[in-house]
């Protein structure tokens, strides 16, 4: 066993300081040592996108990090996007458009799809279903996912005009 | 009175019952990324176990050295069988009759069996133990081919041989080879093949429908924690029946059933895979026996995809017979089932082949004969219902294809064949030929709508041009049209036929109403994603006039619910939301009791209104169940006792029957095999609808395993026993990329013994759309004298069947 | 899914990074995204006693458009690629293909380095960069050497890359005329069933110049000098493309595999090929 590393990380803007073996991978350091749980493992090998999170900017796939390289990063988790008191209008959308059944997806789909707002904010479908398809769902077939991005979209976009 | 502006219309939108598009109570927390799934239980001092597993599909265990693993710092124990054995807990009885290795006995039977359990302080340890532990190996013969196993010599499960050899006896009767486990019969063999050897017209055809596997994204998983000082376990993970769980685990490990409580927490997806009892959650409870402390075991994904729940692997053979003019007369089918190392099957007791004999389908065929074989080999066990009631999948799918045969052998067109052919309306409740009795349905109805729907004649229309302009040189592209008319059998079921280990397949609900007029419910069932904690409101708010969103619903906690045998089959719907509506009326029945007292009339002079009971005869005179609930609470009533609760065990008196219609419009490139659905439109008919939203939500998903089964999902093995199809990079998920739009429609037939006339749509379009599908791609080479091509139809498989009908020039 | 321990480092330069490769030998690989080496970690199929993550090396993330010349630093993401309208412009071979591999996730962590420098015969680039007849720049303790793409690669993960060497840079020659990369696969996420890199120029109707690679479909991206040659001078009528498809079929050794067989493959192969030229000749 390697020695074990201390390392930062600030999540959801909160800086965390703690020990770990460099082998540790991202999703456990936010689900068992940060209690950090909303974003899940599925695959284990980057394909079904359950552990999403957004790390300085980029959608990635947490079980395929070592809490190494994160170190010195930001990290935003689906606890981070909203909450109670601000929900954010994807949250909101997925529940008014059953855009989710287990739930299990669910966060690391909203996770995705907020950076797939920001650098698109008015994607069509086919944008929605291309930049999506790194986020594997088993019960809703996707479209009802679809039918959410798009609402809230249109909720975000006509939030900005308002406030132009 | 405030209450008096409000209209009737409103007081029933207020109550957000059945019929409405209800949003789910279950979504605040899961968007905000605060469900509670097994993996995420964290407890003080709670420990890491995991598996050493076979590489090899079939061997020998000569040794198991653990010592090195044992010097892993973290790793605290490793048991083995020879650790399980003195507890009798080295094999466990299987939900099929038959046993299973809980950790290898001397042998290994299938790549990826539990040979040890490492258990560590945490997951990074065990994997390190794992690597430890040494095992030696003598490979023997790998059988993976069920029809060769039936003819070998070698013999894979010793223990159900005698001193000589012999097959013994097993759960369901006398063994033909010592590889064979079971033959199960159903109809008249004798007159079947009386009607089809003089019939005008015969079909004959063999398909294979491949293995398979649920794939929830959540694997399965368990914590058990011992509690020595009190005497009791608790045991959560991820269990599609929770009640079942406890009571298995009481009586393999000996603890008294009140000892143990077994909790279902969020689940992220069953669709069948966690029905079982498996290997990992008896060595968690052992291990959290042994050290004291809790343990958690949860599988990674090629655990998951390798051992833990295969589905379908049936070798089907098929007969049917006609008239010349399309009149179904007979069916025989033949079923040779793998069930790889130990019969697994999770199907009701006396029903080791499921509910395959619902494969005459929707039609009146007067005749029909149905066996199935099961058989050992060197794969993993499992047998499970993938997103369908027990085997129903495989009948629909048998039938659906056979039907297109009849329909090629007839030179007729299989839209027609199935109109000629379906049970009438006037002719509900039928008894089909293989004997169970179809509560309703209206099948020309739905048909002829799904086929106007999508214009079916400008369909074979354009599909007759695309043809000719193949032949051409025109275009590479073909144009499939699938149909499928599928009749589900869900709502497992009657007591009288139907148990699991002996337990029937009752379901319950219970409820409190609180004096403040809210209530909660509690059920044997446990939702997966199927929003139980919404609908099972709907049914009571209707039933019982307080608003859904005043009741809340409760699953999953042995220690609080009543005894349910869980979800899966379809069965939530039809059983526990039976005993839901039975409950209510429970309810209800005792708040006209109150009412009448409060309004001083006799009890036959109110009546229920909504939400209130009525004076009949002067409807301003009313006690809301508001009311009459605080009332149950605070009055001294004469006769009749405090409170305001209710239980209901129901039994139901027949299984329901929900059925629809599909139509696939594919376009297929035939040098490459690329298929592109073009059009998708689904009509279900699940009966009374409850939430129309998370109906068409179910619809939706199961489709979309539908379309992953029939066009490239499979768990493949390769000659050695090893498994090909592994990680998700080779077991296909479609992402949305690969999914199209469905249009989604229905009829309504209720189910006439049902207390609400639902009947479940969880698994329907997963049943009617495999064949769907698969009808689709083999529709668009029926013109070149395609007859059956076995699924998936990945990309190669299409090229090979165009390249075997020569359209690669 | 757990990997084995091992010591880890970020050195924040290049002399750094050469020095734990030199002191540990076999036993120390770079990584950049990581997103084959970490699955295979996971797996334990690759054992890394020592992981070198080159995300602090300074300079290896840059890309850099002259007239003649396109320079795409090591670090560079295949997401960065696509976001990159310049490089688009120049080159828009390189977002078509990007747009082909794995998915929006993978491409934020997936680099240009990696996916060349592993010799992985599933990976899009190396195809591609042979197509575009692109220079690796690799450093090593005795400095640094620059090996054409089309030589780089020598069978399932054996590059001309020796094990203490990094690859630092790729060096493309500015592409004209018209391209297509195409690609086959199951689905999002898959590598190819078979696919094809295509870069034709055209002068007055017929063929000047021709550059074509294959992925997935032999040990080793298949450069195929003797498919560009079929068409160079004709018009690419069906005669040439068909030529151009049969040259490359003598090239290619698919194996068999979940994807299919080896007369599938060929036969995609030649669709797919034949597909990359009709476009990349209309787009010419």
């Amino acid at each position: 066993m390697s020695s074990k590393k201390h390392y930062s990380i600030t999540v959801n803007g909160k800086q965390e300081e703690f020990l770990a073996e460099p082998r540790e991978l991202l999703i456990y350091t936010l689900r068992e040592r940060l209690n950090i749980t909303g974003p899940h493992i599925g695959c284990e090998t980057s394909h079904c996108g359950a552990c999403t999170v957004t790390i300085d900017g980029k959608s990635v796939k947490a079980c395929t990090m070592f809490v190494a390289q994160a170190d010195g990063k930001y990290v935003t988790t689906i606890e981070g996007i909203g909450g109670l008191d601000d929900l954010h209008p994807l949250q909101n959308a997925f529940k008014e458009h059953h855009g989710l059944q287990c739930g299990y997806c669910t966060p690391g789909m909203i996770t995705r799809a907020t950076k797939l707002l920001e650098e698109n904010p008015n994607p069509t479908e086919e944008e929605i279903r291309f930049g999506m398809a790194g986020n594997i769902c088993r019960c809703t077939g996707y479209q009802n996912i679809v039918k959410s991005i798009q609402a809230a979209a249109a909720e975000m976009n006509a939030a900005k005009e308002a406030a132009e | 009175m405030k209450d008096e502006v409000i209209t009737r219309e409103e007081r029933v939108a207020n109550l957000k019952g059945m019929g409405c598009s209800r949003k789910r109570v279950e979504d605040a927390r899961f968007t905000q990324g605060k469900g509670n799934y097994v993996d995420d239980i964290k407890l003080d001092g709670m420990l890491f176990g995991d598996f050493v597993r076979s590489p090899y599909a079939h061997a020998k265990i000569t040794n198991i050295d653990t010592a090195a693993a044992l010097e892993v710092p973290g790793v605290l124990a490793v048991l083995t069988a020879k650790d399980l054995e003195p507890l009798g807990l080295h094999w466990m009885p299987t939900l099929a009759g038959d046993k299973q290795m809980v950790l290898a006995d001397g042998k290994v039977l299938f790549q990826g069996q539990e040979v040890a359990f490492v258990v560590a302080e945490d997951r990074y340890a065990a994997a390190d133990g794992i690597e430890a532990v040494e095992v030696e190996y003598e490979e023997l013969e790998v059988l993976i081919d069920p029809f060769k196993s039936m003819q070998s010599d070698v013999v894979l499960r010793e223990d159900t041989v005698d001193e000589n050899g012999k097959p013994m006896d097993g759960a369901h009767g006398p063994r033909t080879h010592h590889n064979h486990i079971f033959t199960w019969e159903a109809g008249d063999k004798d007159p079947t093949f009386e009607v089809i050897d003089s019939a005008e017209v015969v079909a004959e055809e063999t398909m294979y429908y491949h293995r398979t596997h649920p794939c929830p994204l959540e694997t399965c998983g368990c914590v058990a924690s011992m509690d020595k000082v009190n005497g009791k376990l608790t045991l959560w993970g991820t269990f599609q029946a929770p009640h079942a769980i406890r009571t298995v685990v009481s009586l393999i490990s000996g603890i008294e059933e009140h000892n143990i409580r077994v909790i279902s927490p969020d689940i992220g997806g069953g669709f069948g895979n966690k029905v079982g009892a498996y290997p990992g959650y008896v060595c968690s409870v052992v291990a959290s026996i042994v050290t004291g402390k809790p343990v958690k075991w949860i599988e990674d994904r090629m655990d998951n995809l390798m051992t833990t729940a295969f589905a379908r692997d049936y070798w089907m053979k098929g007969r049917i017979s006609a008239t010349k003019d399309g009149k179904i007369t007979g069916l025989h089918c033949h079923v040779t089932a793998d069930h790889g190392g130990f019969d697994a099957c999770a199907d009701p007791t006396k029903f080791p082949a499921g509910f395959m004999n619902i494969c005459t389908g929707s039609y009146d065929i007067p005749t029909a004969y149905l066996e199935v074989d099961g058989v050992y080999t060197n794969k993993a066990p499992g047998g499970v219902s993938y997103r369908c009631s027990f085997r129903v999948t495989e009948a629909v799918y048998f039938i659906e294809r056979m039907i297109e045969v009849l329909a090629i052998e007839l030179n007729m067109d299989a839209a027609e064949l199935r109109r000629i052919n379906f049970i009438k309306k006037e002719q509900f409740p039928y008894t089909a030929a293989l004997g169970w009795e179809y509560d309703s349905g209206d099948y020309h109805t739905a048909w002829d709508k799904a086929l106007k729907a999508v214009d079916y004649e400008g369909l074979r229309a354009e599909q007759a041009q695309r043809i000719e302009d193949f032949k051409a040189g025109k275009t590479r592209s073909l144009m499939g049209i699938g149909l499928s008319f599928f009749t589900e059998i869900v709502g497992a079921g009657p007591v009288k036929n139907c148990d699991i280990l002996g337990l029937g397949m009752f379901d319950s609900c219970e409820i409190r109403i609180h004096p403040t007029g809210s209530a909660i419910a509690r059920l044997g069932t446990i939702s997966q994603g199927q929003g139980h904690a919404t609908t099972f409101a709907q049914i009571l708010a209707s039933e019982i006039g307080l608003p859904a969103d005043s009741i809340t619903i409760e699953e999953g906690d042995t220690d609080t619910a009543p005894y349910g045998l869980g979800t899966y089959g379809s069965r939530s719907t039809p059983v526990a939301g039976a005993a839901t509506a039975m409950a209510g009326r429970k309810i209800r029945a005792k708040a006209q009791m109150i009412a009448a007292y409060l309004l001083e009339v006799h009890d036959d002079d109110v009546e229920f209104d909504v939400d209130r009971f009525v004076v009949k005869g002067a409807p301003e005179r009313f006690k809301t169940m508001k009311e009459i609930a605080f009332a149950a609470y605070n009055q001294a009533i004469p006769g009749i006792e405090p409170g305001l609760e209710a239980v209901s065990y129901y039994d139901p008196p027949n299984m329901t029957y929900p059925f629809g219609a599909y139509v696939c419009v594919m376009d297929i490139d035939v040098d490459t095999g690329v298929t592109d659905i073009r059009r998708f439109y689904a009509l279900d008919d699940c009966g009374t609808r409850i939430n129309p939203m998370v109906i068409e939500g179910q619809v939706h998903g199961g489709l979309t395993e539908a379309l992953a089964v029939a066009l490239g999902q499979e768990i493949a093995y390769d000659e050695m026993g090893n498994v090909k199809t592994g990680t998700l990079m080779d077991f296909f998920l479609p992402t949305a990329w690969e999914v199209p739009n469905y249009e989604t429609d229905h009829t309504v037939t209720p189910s006439p013994h049902h207390p609400i006339g639902a009947k479940g749509v969880g698994e329907s379009p997963h049943v009617g759309g495999v064949p769907c599908f698969s009808n689709a791609v083999q529709d668009a080479f029926r013109a070149f004298g395609l007859r059956h091509t076995n699924m998936p139809h990945d990309h190669w498989r299409i090229w090979k069947t165009a390249n075997e009908l020569g359209l690669h020039g | 899914m757990i990997p084995a321990a091992f010591e880890y480092y970020r050195p924040k330069d290049m002399a750094g990074v050469l020095s734990i490769l030199e002191e540990h030998g076999d036993d120390a690989r770079v990584m950049a995204g990581g997103h084959s080496l970490i699955p295979m970690m996971k797996l334990r199929m690759a054992d890394v006693p020592h992981l070198i993550d080159l995300q602090d090396v300074g300079g290896l993330s840059d890309i850099e458009i002259s007239n003649d010349t396109i320079s795409i630093g090591a670090m560079v993401t295949q997401h960065a690629i696509i976001d990159h309208d310049g490089l688009a412009e120049a080159a828009p071979i390189l977002r078509e293909a990007s747009l082909q591999i794995a998915d929006p996730q993978v491409r934020y962590m997936g680099t240009v380095g990696g996916n060349v420098a592993n010799g992985d015969p599933g990976n899009d680039m190396p195809g591609l960069m042979q197509c575009l007849d692109a220079t690796f720049t690799v450093v090593g303790a005795d400095g640094e050497r620059r090996i054409p793409a089309r030589e780089f690669y020598e069978a399932a993960y054996m590059t001309a890359r020796d094990d203490e060497e990094v690859l630092t840079s790729v060096t493309i020659p500015r592409p004209s005329g018209g391209y297509a990369y195409e690609k086959q696969k199951r689905k999002i996420g898959d590598y190819a069933t078979a696919a094809a890199a295509v870069q034709i120029v055209k002068e007055g109707g017929s063929c000047a110049s021709a550059a074509i690679a294959m992925t997935n479909l032999s040990d080793t991206p298949i450069y195929s000098q003797s498919a560009a040659a079929a068409l160079v001078g004709s018009s690419v009528d069906d005669a040439a493309i068909s030529a151009a498809i049969d040259a490359m079929l003598g090239d290619i050794d698919p194996t068999e595999d979940n994807r299919g067989p080896v007369a599938f493959k060929k036969h995609v192969a030649g669709v797919i090929l034949r597909r990359a030229i009709e476009r990349a000749w209309s787009r010419a």
